[in-house]
């Protein structure tokens, strides 16, 4: 039998406004809780009844956009993936993810992750620049194949798992669990064929190697992504490299499209809304 | 020279004192296993005379060194990465390296030497 009876929960929640505040400081706020209020849920009541200038980062609601990372009772997760009830507890108690800037309350500075992310070039890069910009086939891949870069690619970025790797807490140089992971989750594509440009920026003090292996940023990954095994691939992978020992492959051939027969009624596609 | 390099060597000197330290725990510990090798007078393989024997052998000689330059290395990579944990600015970094190394250089040209002249000190003190 559910449990259906409302709640009072207090939430305490970290607000910082830069310019005003000189440093972070906890509020509190009660509101009443009904059975599957989640932390996102209870933030919208708080800023609703208490404090219309609360400010957080949120989208879709469900789990997939990665906007409402947040500290909650000491751990990082989705505020819209936690329902208030699974914290066991009547004090929720909320902060903007740690091991980043704060740009005001709940709403940390992603900037350095991003950088990161695009540094380490998180797309397919290939020599065909034409075949990708107008491609006139499919590249061949396997299922096995795609079964090695695929649980990589559920990464939303929503920035948990930088948020508990005790490494970013204390080297500003590391890339983190989210960029490393991407980048290996594009080495690992056999699509792609930009493991050497990656490698000028990962066998230095960006790459893996100050990764302790805490695996901390798998606990805490809100798509069940496993950014430390992620890592300790790409260490080997580059170990590999480094010892002439690593089997280099060409990227993916092109194959044809299907050529079965169009069907009449498909309409065309609409005129390209990009250029150049 | 760049990380990757660098903590490749660690693994490497991780591996090697893994099979150093099994050696080790061989002849310390299990004295009857290659007698007329690591233990060739028998009883207590810490016996001055056996310490001695394997002093004069060239083969425990080279493991000697072999094993000081692994550990070393192993030891003060860890040490290094230690202390880069704290977030010394780029001068202080680069202090710690050039540190680290003439420590652990100092460490293997002095341990080497007394494993190369080892086998000239025993016979000099009866061994």
């Amino acid at each position: 039998m559910p449990d259906t009876r409302m709640k009072q929960v207090v939430f305490h929640l970290r607000r910082y406004e830069p310019g005003k505040d000189r440093e972070p400081h906890w509020e509190q706020y009660k509101i009443d809780s009904p059975p599957g209020m989640t932390v996102l849920d209870g933030l919208w009541k708080v800023k609703e009844l208490f404090a219309p200038t609360l400010a957080w980062r949120s989208s879709c609601r469900m789990g997939i956009c990665g906007s409402c990372g947040m500290l909650i009772n000491g751990r990082p997760r989705l505020a819209c993936n936690t329902q208030i009830s699974e914290l066991q507890s009547d004090v929720v108690a909320v902060g903007p993810l740690p091991n980043f800037g704060i740009i005001k309350d709940l709403v940390p500075d992603l900037h350095p992750m991003f950088e990161a992310h695009r540094e380490l070039m998180p797309y397919l890069i290939r020599e065909d620049l034409q075949e990708q910009d107008s491609p006139t086939g499919e590249y061949w891949q396997t299922p096995h194949e795609l079964e090695r870069y695929l649980q990589f690619s559920y990464c939303i970025k929503c920035g948990c798992c930088m948020a508990a790797c005790p490494t970013m807490a204390t080297d500003p140089q590391y890339s983190g669990p989210m960029p490393l992971g991407q980048a290996h989750r594009y080495n690992s594509d056999t699509r792609d064929g930009g493991f050497a440009k990656r490698r000028e920026l990962l066998e230095g003090g960006r790459g893996p190697w100050r990764c302790h292996f805490a695996g901390e940023c798998s606990q805490v990954c809100p798509k069940g992504v496993d950014p430390a095994k992620a890592i300790q691939m790409m260490k080997q992978d580059l170990v590999f490299d480094l010892l002439k020992l690593r089997v280099r492959k060409p990227a993916a051939r092109l194959v044809d499209k299907p050529c079965g027969k169009r069907r009449e009624d498909i309409p065309a596609a609409p005129p390209r809304t990009v250029t150049g | 020279m760049r990380d990757r390099t660098l903590w490749t060597w660690h693994i490497f000197a991780g591996a090697v004192i893994l099979v150093f330290l099994g050696l080790h725990m061989t002849i310390m510990h299990l004295n009857g296993t290659f007698p007329t090798f690591n233990n060739p007078f028998g009883g207590e393989a810490e016996s001055w005379q056996n310490v001695a024997a394997r002093a004069r052998n060239l083969f425990f000689t080279v493991t000697y060194v072999v094993m000081l330059g692994a550990a070393l290395y192993h030891g003060l990579f860890g040490l290094r990465n230690i202390l880069l944990e704290l977030d010394p600015g780029a001068g202080l970094r680069r202090s710690i390296n050039v540190a680290l190394s003439v420590l652990g250089l100092a460490l293997f040209a002095f341990g080497a030497w007394v494993a190369a002249t080892a086998p000239g000190v025993v016979s000099r003190m009866g061994g």
